[in-house]
């Protein structure tokens, strides 16, 4: 939304909207957090990324969700996957480059044995990117989402954001397969290089 | 299995996977969940007799300690037992502290050491003379960790953590003797017949 309203800085609207305006829009993480809760997906395991410390902040204050990092993005997907079978909705936070480590475990699991994993992945390596090797690894995440058929969307606007969290939700719990929400810069502001 | 000289592994019994799988099954009277780990490790499982609250993996090598977790959580009534192989869990050791930090009470994890890649051709893993499974398992803080000596000493081990305050780990020496079963590859019923053993869904 920042950008298509012509904003430069690297602080996203909906960062500067909770700075500036007493009665505001829900920023992003606010449209992640009650979306979770109203579709009551409970349990959140994560491996954090920079853009991500607001929400995971919030639902670590929440008592409403289970949240909690893991060593690595597949084992998230395995607890999850464990939980959503013994009855408790989860999903799970990460950024691109933990995607990447994702193709097998989404292959063998949640894939073929039909679970509604939900993720949200922060995306590095475009629109501004510093490092290399996440521009690189960016690349090979929409080709691996495409060659396995999963569903996913990439949210750029935050007046669209809700109604995409929400209908994907839904979504991969009525029909028993993954979703991949990507999370544009264009949305969150993204990581810049600053220092 | 380490072969260590001052490790407690080096006088612990070699004992048999279905044997040992035979024994855990004949023990649970209260619809215990059992998670499979890959290969041989589900396929004794399913050798030792179809339960409804059993879950076989048929892929994601390393992830049946997480799968045990998230049942775990999501049932903290249900006893969960994972059973998974020395190298699949070389895969995912960070998951132990995962679980050391999360606790619950209700996790047994059972780990079949027999220090090979069996299934593969037996091939030795990276751990299989330098490292102890109960010793990485006790330093990521799940205190509850041993090795069992021989049989009975393993079926203690399972019975006091049934009523254990923390999670628990056993791990045991095995043979490289191959899986005795073979699971039926159908991941969507395992996994329909599983969530049906655990009360989360209703037959058609």
């Amino acid at each position: 939304m920042a950008a298509a309203e012509g904003k430069t800085s690297f602080k996203s609207l909906d960062e500067k909207a909770l700075d500036e305006k007493p009665s505001r829009e829900k920023a992003w993480h606010e449209v992640v957090l009650q979306t979770l809760k109203r579709n009551d997906i409970r349990l959140v395991p994560y491996v954090p990324d920079r853009v991500l410390t607001t929400l995971i902040k919030n639902l670590h204050a929440d008592p409403f969700f289970t949240t909690f990092p893991t060593a690595r993005e597949e084992e998230a997907v395995g607890i999850v996957s464990g939980a959503w079978m013994g009855g408790v909705r989860g999903a799970v936070l990460m950024q691109t480059s933990g995607f990447a480590t994702l193709a097998n475990v989404l292959a063998s699991l949640a894939i073929p044995y039909q679970i509604p994993l939900i993720m949200f992945v922060s995306e590095r390596g475009t629109l501004g990117e510093f490092n290399y090797g996440q521009s690189l690894v960016c690349r090979t995440m929409r080709p691996v989402l495409d060659s396995l058929a999963m569903e996913h969307h990439t949210a750029t606007r935050l007046d669209e954001f809700e109604f995409i969290v929400d209908r994907s939700i839904k979504q991969a719990i009525t029909t028993q397969a993954p979703v991949a929400l990507i999370l544009s810069p264009l949305l969150t502001g993204g990581k810049v290089f600053d220092k | 299995m380490s072969k260590e000289a001052n490790s407690p592994a080096r006088n612990t019994k070699v004992m048999n996977r279905f044997d040992l799988t035979s024994r855990l099954v004949a023990k649970l009277k209260n619809e215990e969940a059992v998670i499979g780990g890959i290969g041989n490790t589900n396929f004794d499982l399913w050798a030792a007799g179809h339960r409804p609250q059993n879950f076989y993996m048929l892929g994601s090598m390393g992830l049946a300690f997480p799968i045990a977790l998230g049942v775990a959580l999501a049932q903290p009534q249900r006893r969960v037992f994972a059973l998974e192989g020395d190298g699949s869990l070389l895969m995912q050791l960070g998951c132990l502290s995962t679980i050391a930090t999360l606790a619950p009470k209700n996790l047994t994890m059972i780990v079949m050491d027999n220090g090979v890649y069996q299934i593969t051709g037996a091939q030795p893993t990276p751990a299989a003379e330098v490292s102890d499974i109960v010793a990485i398992a006790t330093g990521c803080g799940l205190a509850n960790s041993a090795w069992a000596a021989d049989e009975e000493d393993f079926e203690r081990l399972v019975e006091q953590s049934l009523s254990g305050s923390g999670p628990t780990l056993i791990a045991v020496r095995i043979d490289e003797k191959p899986g005795v079963g073979a699971t039926r590859r159908d991941p969507v019923q395992i996994r329909e017949r599983f969530m049906l053993g655990l009360g989360v869904r209703q037959a058609l």
